[in-house]
């Protein structure tokens, strides 16, 4: 089994503050982490390649000090760890990312799953693990809780649904992400750690990957983000006057008004 | 205090902290309440590679010494000795292998020990032989096929839960301690069975049973080292893991004097945190001093060792003494600083107190270390004369 994990280095806060000139989150002093559900991820190839035999690697796009997660990645069991870094991909949405990790998927021998977080904690979005299966043209399942067999070609996987789990069989390779229930991610190991120090992790830059420009970063992107803002909590009372069953029926229109009851 | 750590013992011992904070202490309470072997905790221990800690790279290990395997120690003690001494109780397994055992023994049972896949046991206490090691009555006769192994061990940590075993027995009863030998027993040979699983005051979590041996066949290659040598190689080796016992009461002592400050600092008597009176501070004060002097000690030890010193059964007894003394008096305290709460279940002080007990008894009770420390003494002083 070759497997790739997608992973991405996050501020690890949940209080993060927005920068509001330019849209962005202010990551200074904030330390970086990976990103929590991607931890499920790389636990998950690494047992999948503990028990079927193969290889992890580990692919994050971001600036050039995203290399600490993909160290982390090392220590943590991942094989192999490529970053992909260019100011070309700037100000990527989720399609321009999902476009540059496919060509850097494609670039990596015959694969047979890729794994992704469910999401990020920082865009929340979900969209990158559909989106690459999309661009890679290989079937998808979301929110995978357990991996029950890799046979054949084929894997047979859990995945949560509202009201419980639905079975899945599809054939390799595939994109799946995973949920935080699958495992309970391992402590990095000893041998891990000296590795992940000593290791030299290869930067492939647009260029290496042969991607079109307006593909990627700011101009590959579909969406723009015009304004970043938190919600204003708008707090009013308000006193009712008058006789006591004027006040009942004004408070019973409000509710109704209001959709309360 | 500065103890110069190189980085490959620095990552060493933050792992260990980690693995104790993250993995011990959720389970702690519950697996002393339960008395249930900490297999969970052994597997997090081996994926994080600290079985390797002390095995020597050509057998898959780290390469790490004394010191290195006596950080993990002190860390996992810090939140569990019970806990701690399972792990450790597997490196004792294997110093008889390290230092005596052929190139093909070591090829055999080595890896798996740094692996984690396969715990180890060091077997010699038996109901009439505790402190009087010699008086051990176990024996292992020769016979066409191998040796033949008889005899009851009692107080075997990780009985029961290790795989490999390495048993002292007498194969010559007559020549006494001079007519001892090690083998390796495994769990599954015939003739082997365990028997009464002991219900402990501290170190709950850990095992502690007894080994049946009925006509229990060992295969000749299983001896380790010399026949009639087992007694010399058991005192060599327990020199050796003495410092790694001083470190479970250096890990230990820790973690009440931090248990102790951050309660003195929260409860609130006559207006004021404890921690504002005198009486509690030099209390505090004096825990402090110890744990840190014990701690100097034992990491010395550990690196007298770790030179390749050739005899050092004197510091590694003083480490052992002076830190398991340092481990009771600081729980105790810890507890007596808690008042009440720490008499009782629902905090975590009275276990450490609990836990602190047996340092000062095994692996060479305090008194009989002491008196080894006086032989040496007088030893010397009469070479001098």
């Amino acid at each position: 089994m070759n497997i790739v994990v997608c992973i991405k280095q996050v501020p690890g806060t949940t209080k993060v503050k927005i920068d509001t000139q330019t849209n962005t989150l202010i990551r200074q002093g904030i330390k970086n982490i990976v990103n929590p559900f991607d931890t499920y991820a790389l636990e998950e190839g690494v047992r999948i390649k503990e028990r079927y035999g193969g290889k992890v690697r580990a692919i994050s796009m971001g600036p050039p000090q995203a290399e600490e997660v993909l160290r982390e990645a090392i220590a943590l069991g991942a094989d192999e760890a490529i970053l992909l870094s260019d100011s070309a991909f700037a100000g990527a949405d989720t399609l321009a990312t999902s476009y540059t990790l496919a060509r850097a998927i494609d670039k990596l021998e015959r694969n047979d799953l890729i794994i992704c977080g469910r999401q990020t904690i920082d865009g929340d979005t979900g969209q990158v693990g559909p989106e690459l299966a999309e661009i890679l043209g290989v079937p998808f399942v979301a929110y995978v809780s357990r991996i029950e067999e890799i046979d054949n070609g084929y894997m047979r996987v859990q995945r949560m649904v509202e009201e419980g789990h639905e079975v899945i069989e599809l054939p390799l390779p595939t994109v799946i992400t995973v949920v935080k229930e699958i495992n309970i991610p391992r402590l990095p190991s000893l041998r891990g750690l000296a590795k992940s120090k000593s290791v030299t992790i290869p930067i492939w830059t647009a260029q290496e990957l042969g991607v079109d420009k307006n593909m990627v970063g700011l101009f590959g992107s579909a969406t723009r983000v015009i304004k970043v803002f938190f919600p204003q909590r708008v707090r009013r009372g308000e006193i009712l006057q008058g006789e006591l069953e004027s006040q009942v029926e004004s408070l019973a229109n409000k509710l109704r008004d209001t959709k309360i009851i | 205090m500065e103890y110069f750590l190189n980085e490959p013992q620095k990552a060493i011992k933050s792992l260990a902290r980690r693995i104790a904070e993250e993995k011990v202490l959720p389970v702690r309470a519950e697996l002393d309440e339960s008395e249930e072997f900490p297999w969970t905790i052994m597997k997090d221990l081996a994926d994080s590679d600290m079985f390797r800690v002390f095995i020597p790279e050509e057998y898959d290990g780290l390469g790490g010494g004394c010191l290195e395997l006596c950080l993990v120690i002190e860390e996992l003690s810090r939140v569990c000795a019970g806990i701690a001494i399972s792990y450790a109780a597997s490196a004792l397994g294997s110093f008889p292998l390290l230092d005596y055992g052929t190139e093909e023994q070591k090829r055999k049972y080595l890896p798996d020990i740094a692996s984690g896949k396969r715990l180890a046991a060091f077997a010699l206490t038996e109901a009439t032989a505790g402190s009087d090691a010699s008086a051990i009555k176990t024996t292992a006769s020769r016979e066409k096929e191998g040796y033949v192994i008889n005899g009851t061990k009692q107080f075997i940590t990780n009985g029961g839960e290790a795989e490999i075993y390495l048993v002292v027995a007498l194969t010559a009863k007559e020549k006494g301690a001079r007519g001892a030998s090690v083998f390796l027993v495994e769990k599954d040979m015939p003739g082997f069975s365990f028997g009464k699983k002991e219900r402990k005051m501290g170190i709950r979590a850990s095992s502690t049973r007894e080994l049946i041996f009925r006509n229990c066949l060992v295969p000749e290659e299983n001896m380790i080292g010399r026949e009639g040598m087992g007694f010399i190689m058991t005192m060599r080796l327990l020199d050796r893991s003495r410092p790694g016992v001083g470190a479970q009461a250096v890990g230990l002592a820790q973690g009440a004097l931090e248990a102790a400050v951050g309660y003195a600092r929260q409860r609130i008597q006559f207006g004021h945190p404890i921690i504002s009176f005198q009486a509690v501070q030099h209390m505090l004060a004096n825990m402090a001093i110890e744990v840190e002097a014990a701690r100097s000690l034992v990491y010395a030890v550990a690196r007298t060792i770790d030179s390749r010193a050739r005899n050092f059964t004197e510091e590694a007894a003083m480490a052992k003494v002076f830190a398991s003394d340092v481990a009771m008096r600081v729980t105790t305290d810890a507890v007596q600083i808690f008042g009440g709460a720490g008499y009782m279940r629902d905090y975590p002080i009275e276990k450490m107190m609990r836990d602190a007990k047996i340092i000062q008894i095994y692996e060479g009770t305090n008194q009989v270390l002491r008196d080894a420390i006086a032989f040496e003494l007088r030893k010397r002083k009469a070479m001098r004369e």
